[in-house]
């Protein structure tokens, strides 16, 4: 790779985005502050039923949704008369690629292919690496993922590791890196020394790609009850996952759903430490990405971010590292599903959440993903144990990430711990006037926040009146 | 000496993307104390012994230099010894569901 430096290499990084990824995103913007967010999507995106032809084309999407009748009863055991919502989950890694992550890539690559690229690039230590690879296979493109894998000790995450590995089974080449946000800068270079696309998670393409999940849920439900969901749940990381099924949701008619984030509860630790790097058990769906993204969406690879939870999220709660790791252990033992750990962050929550609403509603949880060696409480928690986690059953309540997992005693000790939206409201507002330098807010930016915030107008205010 | 890995070889190499000094200044201290590293795996180019600087081909023919530290690199994640604090999970949660117990306020 030729040398170049790093202040020189981010000082360019606008261009080279843009050359990667063929978006001219400044043709959304009105100001510093206020962008044009749907007609960023539907000019730049597929729509959905195109979206739905791209995908058949690649075996992508149309999995089944399935009833967990076995965890609907466990949760009516816990919950009050009357309560206790039928359980629904999407199985998601019957994607060719084993992850819902198929469809965000798919539409990428197909995109990247009818712009006459070469290859694809895309940064990122998840299962959309081997979703782009995996695509780009089909779609006859070379493929190049960046992954955070290592702390400086050498010692790689296990769930990381077996992503590597997937994406190699595919033909990508795979570049191994140690923690560190600089992980952007190789990913420029490579963008800029092989021409290829910018498979970024967070396109309109990604995103739209998503939308063909929500659809899927409305149109299956209605099928099979004749109803749509109470609520949807979402593993929430980076946002995009729940911002491209919600909006499918709605495109579908499911006006009354409401969309719930989930994540992991990883507080306290740094995501960009080098030390905490290895003392965490799950690399996604966690608070470490869930919050910042949600308080600041465009932190990520491409200028615009087409990921924006908070302009659907309608709640967001957290669970424990040991209640996913429970909850992945009854899923394989009382349903016969035997599924990856992070993509169960929702189904935790789902138990929590199912005994709060009546028996006659429907509470959707939207993804599974595939597992393996690595990918499993099995290899996670023997990986914890290995790098000082302390491992008991007990009351999840009293976990501390790093520290310990708790695994709970009883599917009672599972909660849904409600995350303070108004806050991560603020905290979204706060950054979004103070990153934008803008000096006066005039309606059109109040607008704009209402909409980015999903709140009235005066609500929005009001708030920034006490900033 | 170390034995000669042929070229043609698959092969991981090593290399410091940036040092500890060229590092971002928002990475946290613990980070910023150490390089950034890059792996690497590919068809080494010319006959080398492991530490030596090398080039490589990636499957898809990009070109990298760096250290060669291994030959045939192990996939070697695995699932690991078993862990009692899930077994009982399955069992316990059967056992729950043959209980004849409705709703909690039915109790």
């Amino acid at each position: 790779m030729a040398t170049k430096s790093y202040q020189e290499t981010m000082s360019r990084r606008t261009q080279i985005m843009k050359e990667a990824v063929g978006i001219d995103y400044d043709r959304f913007r009105e100001n510093e502050l206020v962008f044009d967010y749907e007609r960023m999507m539907s000019e730049v995106g597929y729509d959905l039923e195109e979206i739905r032809e791209i995908q058949k084309q690649t075996g992508v999407g149309q999995t089944p949704l399935l009833e967990l009748k076995n965890l609907t009863a466990i949760a009516r055991k816990l919950a009050p008369a009357g309560k206790g919502a039928r359980i629904f989950i999407k199985d998601e890694a019957a994607n060719p690629s084993g992850s819902y992550k198929a469809r965000r890539a798919s539409v990428s690559v197909y995109h990247a292919k009818q712009q006459g690229f070469s290859g694809v690039v895309a940064a990122t230590s998840g299962n959309y690496g081997a979703a782009v690879a995996s695509q780009a296979v089909m779609r006859g493109l070379d493929s190049i993922i960046v992954q955070e894998v290592y702390d400086s000790r050498g010692k790689g995450q296990p769930e990381i590791l077996e992503k590597g590995r997937k994406c190699e089974a595919y033909g990508a080449e795979v570049l191994q890196l140690s923690v560190g946000p600089e992980l952007f800068y190789t990913f420029l270079k490579v963008l800029e020394d092989t021409g290829f696309f910018n498979a970024s998670l967070y396109t309109p393409f990604g995103i739209a790609g998503v939308e063909s999940l929500g659809q899927e849920i409305v149109d299956q439900l209605r099928e099979k009850e004749g109803q749509d969901p109470a609520a949807v749940i979402c593993t929430n990381a980076g946002g995009g996952n729940l911002t491209g099924t919600a909006r499918g949701l709605k495109k579908a008619g499911a006006s009354e759903t409401s969309i719930v984030g989930a994540s992991v509860d990883l507080s306290g630790l740094h995501m960009a430490s080098d030390q905490d790097f290895n003392r965490k058990s799950f690399t996604t769906g966690h608070t470490g990405f869930g919050i910042p993204f949600a308080t600041w969406p465009d932190r990520a690879d491409v200028p615009l971010n087409a990921a924006r939870a908070l302009r659907y999220m309608d709640r967001y709660v957290t669970v424990k590292q040991g209640e996913v790791f429970y909850i992945t252990e009854a899923l394989a033992q009382l349903e016969g599903m035997e599924r990856g750990p992070a993509g169960n962050t929702s189904l935790a929550a789902a138990i929590a959440l199912a005994q709060e609403l009546e028996e006659d509603e429907i509470i959707v949880v939207q993804e599974t993903e595939y597992t393996g060696a690595g990918k499993h409480p099995l290899a996670q928690l023997n990986f914890a144990k290995e790098n000082g986690v302390e491992i008991s059953r007990g009351d999840p309540e009293s976990e501390v990430p790093g520290e310990n997992i708790i695994i709970p005693e009883s599917p009672e000790q599972i909660k849904a711990r409600d995350l303070d939206l108004d806050k991560i409201r603020l905290s979204y507002l706060n950054k979004a006037i103070d990153k934008s330098g803008i000096e006066e807010i005039g309606s059109k930016e109040l607008k704009f926040l209402a909409e980015e915030t999903n709140q009235p107008v005066e609500k929005v205010q009001d708030m920034i009146a006490g900033m | 000496m170390s034995k000669k890995v042929p070229a043609g070889s698959w092969v991981q190499i090593h290399n410091i993307v940036l040092t500890a000094e060229e590092r971002a200044p928002q990475v946290p201290e613990d980070t910023g104390k150490v390089p950034l590293e890059m792996w690497a795996k590919g068809f080494l180019l010319q006959e080398a012994e492991i530490g030596e600087q090398v080039e490589i081909e990636t499957v898809i023919g990009n070109k990298y230099q760096g250290e060669l530290v291994d030959e045939a690199p192990a996939y070697d994640h695995s699932f690991g010894k078993a862990i009692p604090e899930l077994l009982k999970i399955g069992p316990e949660l059967k056992r729950m569901l043959q209980d004849k117990g409705g709703a909690k306020d039915g109790h």
